[in-house]
């Protein structure tokens, strides 16, 4: 299996004939040729979006089409030897060339396919687009004819990654570099995609798949884990710069728009985080969950000074209000928790779905008709006033230097300082005593009991967290969208936030990670926000995208150390031997 | 010396009909090693259970150093029993090290609170924690794979891990539920020097154990359990020489009923097929328990 190595002796070949040098340049020309074509035109009409029209100015998926390409190239000088990029492919593997090559194969093409659909014919492509069309496959048909990375196993041999060479160490600041850069990066990409404009579902998909066959390819290499393992050396460094970029996220942005988008993924994000508390660390599926962040968002709102809120006279000063709505959500979960927590498993699941819709209905019917009046029924409670942190209005735009930053900017950096403290919670939480016990009840409940554990309680402070922490999301979101109603927290629905989503946003990013809900939570409100033409298909396409992961990386995109090692037998990370301190090294061995 | 760690009296457990445990009394001393046998289906677990307090028992009280337990598994490690179990339970996908840091759970007490704030005395408790832990782990020859996740480990070593995780509750009695079911020969021996060891820390230990040479080796005291009631209590070459527990073993001799016949024939059979009969008295067939 480690015998991958670029320097090979044997006339190898894989499924395309072709001598080696041959196959290199094929990659390296292709990859050339698809960055040129990019300059030139793809169609003749500014209508198929993103304006592929004009000589000299890549636009839209012609950008991307360069980001494929270059990749592309890059890893093709690989081949070539260059000196400082075998960086890139540590394991000499042909798989990530293949990859690169594949995703700027599938956005030319894709391009090509949608312009000739979408404007009806063969006949609207320009020059451009031919050329795109070629060059990308150049790429493809040299990968094919580089050595197979494990001869005789078919595609299955392309698909296993391959060991990688065990790294030499960085020094702290180089590390330190590499993360700035990763985050930077991370940024970039994240702004582009949330950049891309709504009506623009081609370019988007594009962007998906760039994405896509890049970070598969650079799993392949072997760099995201490496990656992994640095930002693990310097936890606090890292997060505190992934902090850093969101913050920097509404100065790059000219319009609120996508600061509203942040806001609310920044929401759904610190909800999910709470929920895999629960979820992830203690392991009480809660199909109910999102009736915590309605509990705290009509909290804020009633307290809010609305006129429309039951008790209009009073308005709380914000952190007083904050209080409230994580104070009435603790309260929720514990008389929830209360009853429910002696259940196991589905039966748990059952009884936390019903509450979850009992809560919905509850607060549709509590409109003084049908029930006292608190909620205001289906119309909820709107006109909810702007917030006021420190004599700052966050409902009015300021100055900053030469940027403005909105009202949703305002609200992004408030939500931004909420999800910190979740983030914190979570991470503190996790690697102590009470962390300890619930992964230990998650693990095995009559065990963890015999050990000492007080399950019920351990359970219960759990679920109450998890939902004052919702609660706490809750009371932002009230403001931001100036209005609470009964409709978004159901069980499951179109958009974002659901219990259903959140729980997928757990699962799919990765249970009992930190940034694995995040990531999750990012990726289930982008996608749907982005591709609105998916709007009557959005729940299938996305049973099927969930069935998919569960069945190729069960462990969601972010593996926790645990479930890399559950799951996949021989995992890559083995600790290391031989060099363990009898005496406790100041290590932690936590989530 | 010889005062009683554990006192049940009279302890019952029905469930609906069917009486598994019929009022035993029964009591661990300090210092002791009492071992605990009986064959298939004697109650041997479920009594384990009642002591533990995974179940309540239907009559009959267990006392701990004088003061009665109270039916929560939970509260009867804190009040100073902890346990193994007989197909291993650990936390399977926590590291070596986790699992033995959750059986400090007992003697420690930083809750939510100060996991978050962080506090000087949190980090301290994390630290003593961290280094009992590490002691216990070269106590039973596991300091080496603290970073190991549990399910990693070969079955010898969960077996030890498990015997670390109880010992970490600091406990004054250690119940071992089979502790070397599946064991070859060789890690059997190792496993009777370990709970050696342990007594010589001063826990007393009480053993469930199909293996009769290991009991007699380990016990100073053995007690038989058949069909619910206890049969005999002694030191084990009282019990050994006990006619009831060879009975209750391997049965009493057949005399003549319907289906002699065929008995017979199975006997001598039997007797052909394992013609160098062991140590045991020369009772023949009977019927199946």
């Amino acid at each position: 299996m480690t015998n991958t190595t670029g320097t090979t002796t044997a006339p190898e070949h894989g499924p395309v004939p072709l001598p080696p040098a041959v196959a290199h340049t094929l990659v390296t020309a292709g990859a050339i040729g698809t960055i040129a074509s990019a300059f030139m035109s793809w169609t003749w009409t500014p209508d198929f979006p993103g304006d592929l029209t004009i000589y000299g100015y890549p636009a839209g998926l012609q950008i991307l089409a360069i980001v494929a390409g270059a990749l592309t190239l890059l890893y093709s000088l690989t081949l070539w030897n260059v000196r400082g990029l075998h960086r890139l492919n540590p394991a000499g593997a042909t798989t990530p060339v293949l990859l690169t090559a594949l995703s700027a194969f599938a956005v030319c093409w894709y391009t090509a396919i949608a312009i000739a659909v979408d404007l009806g014919g063969l006949v609207n492509l320009d020059p451009g687009a031919y050329v795109a069309v070629i060059a990308s496959a150049l790429p493809v048909i040299g990968a094919l004819a580089l050595p197979h990375p494990d001869p005789g196993t078919g595609i299955r041999g392309y698909l296993t990654k391959p060991d990688q060479p065990r790294p030499g160490k960085l020094p702290a600041l180089a590390e330190r570099a590499v993360i700035t850069v990763g985050t930077a990066l991370a940024l970039v990409v994240f702004t582009y995609g949330i950049g891309i404009n709504d009506d623009e579902s081609e370019t988007f998909i594009g962007y998906l798949l760039v994405a896509v066959f890049t970070a598969w390819a650079l799993v392949h290499a072997g760099l995201l884990d490496r990656y992994a393992a640095i930002s693990a050396r310097h936890k606090g460094f890292s997060a505190t710069l992934a902090f850093v970029a969101v913050a920097v996220f509404p100065f790059t942005q000219s319009e609120d728009h996508n600061a509203n988008l942040g806001v609310s993924i920044l929401v759904f994000a610190t909800v999910a985080l709470g929920l895999n508390i629960v979820v992830g660390l203690t392991g009480l599926l809660d199909l109910g969950y999102v009736a915590f962040l309605g509990v705290g968002a009509y909290a804020a709102a009633l307290v809010s000074g609305s006129e429309f809120s039951r008790f209009s006279g009073v308005q709380f000063p914000f952190w007083a209000a904050a209080l409230t709505g994580m104070a009435a959500s603790l309260v929720f979960g514990v008389l929830i928790g209360a009853p429910t927590l002696r259940l196991r498993g589905d039966y748990l699941a059952i009884v936390t779905l019903g509450f979850g819709e009992i809560f919905r209905i509850a607060v549709n019917n509590l409109d003084g008709v049908s029930g006292p009046n608190l909620t205001n029924g289906p119309n909820g409670i709107s006109r909810i006033p702007d917030l006021e942190v420190f004599g700052f209005d966050l409902g009015e735009a300021h100055d900053l230097g030469s940027f403005t930053l909105g009202r949703f900017a305002n609200y992004l950096f408030l939500m931004l300082i909420f999800t910190a403290i979740v983030v914190l919670v979570f991470t503190r939480a996790a690697d102590s005593r009470i962390g300890r016990s619930w992964i230990a009840i998650r693990e095995d409940e009559t065990a963890a009991t015999a050990m000492g554990i007080n399950g019920f309680r351990v359970k219960l402070i759990a679920f109450a967290l998890g939902a004052a922490l919702a609660g706490l999301a809750g009371t932002v979101m009230a403001h931001v969208n100036y209005s609470v109603n009964p409709q978004p927290y159901q069980f499951a629905g179109a958009a974002p936030p659901n219990s259903a989503f959140l729980l997928a946003a757990v699962v799919l990013g990765g249970m009992g990670t930190v940034s694995g809900p995040l990531l999750g939570a990012s990726l289930l409100y982008l996608i749907p926000e982005k591709l609105q033409f998916l709007k009557n298909y959005e729940l299938f396409a996305f049973g099927i995208a969930l069935v998919l992961l569960m069945r190729f990386r069960p462990e969601g995109i972010i593996a926790n150390r645990r479930h890399q090692l559950e799951f996949h037998e021989n995992g890559p990370d083995e600790p290391e031997q031989g060099t363990l301190p009898d005496e406790p090294a100041v290590t932690k061995a936590g989530a | 010396m010889t005062t009683p760690v554990l006192e049940a009296r009279a302890v019952t457990m029905r469930f609906g009909g069917l009486t598994a445990v019929r009022s035993v009394d029964f009591t661990v001393n300090s210092g002791e090693i009492v071992g605990l046998i009986g064959p298939n289906g004697a109650g041997k677990t479920t009594f384990f259970n009642c002591l533990t307090g995974l179940y309540v028992p239907t009559e009959g009280t267990v006392s701990y150093q004088g003061t009665v337990l109270p039916p929560k598994p939970h509260l009867v490690t804190k009040a100073g029993i902890a346990r193994t179990f007989q197909n291993i339970r650990l936390f399977a996908n926590m590291t070596v090290l986790e699992n033995v840091l959750v059986g400090r759970h007992t003697r420690t007490k930083e809750g939510l609170w100060s996991a978050l704030l962080r506090g000087p005395g949190f980090k301290k408790a994390e630290k003593e924690s961290e280094a009992r832990a590490m002691e216990l782990l070269s106590f039973v020859g596991l300091a080496h794979k603290r970073d190991h996740l549990a399910r990693n480990l070969p079955y010898g070593e969960q077996r030890k891990l498990e015997i670390a995780r109880a010992l970490a509750s600091e406990p004054g009695l250690l119940l071992l539920d089979e502790p070397t079911a599946g064991m070859n020969p060789q890690e059997t021996r190792a496993t009777e020097e370990l709970v050696f060891a342990i007594r010589d820390k001063g826990i007393a230990v009480l053993v469930i154990e199909h293996d009769i040479r290991f009991i007699f080796n380990l016990c100073d005291r053995v007690a038989v359990l058949v069909q619910g009631e206890k049969l005999v209590e002694g030191t084990p070459d009282i019990v050994q020489a006990d006619e009831r527990v060879i009975a209750a073993y391997l049965g009493t001799p057949f005399e003549g009923e319907p289906g002699e016949e065929e008995a017979a024939e199975v006997a001598a059979a039997e007797a052909a097929a394992d013609a160098p009969a062991d140590s045991t008295t020369g009772s023949t067939k009977g019927e199946t328990q």
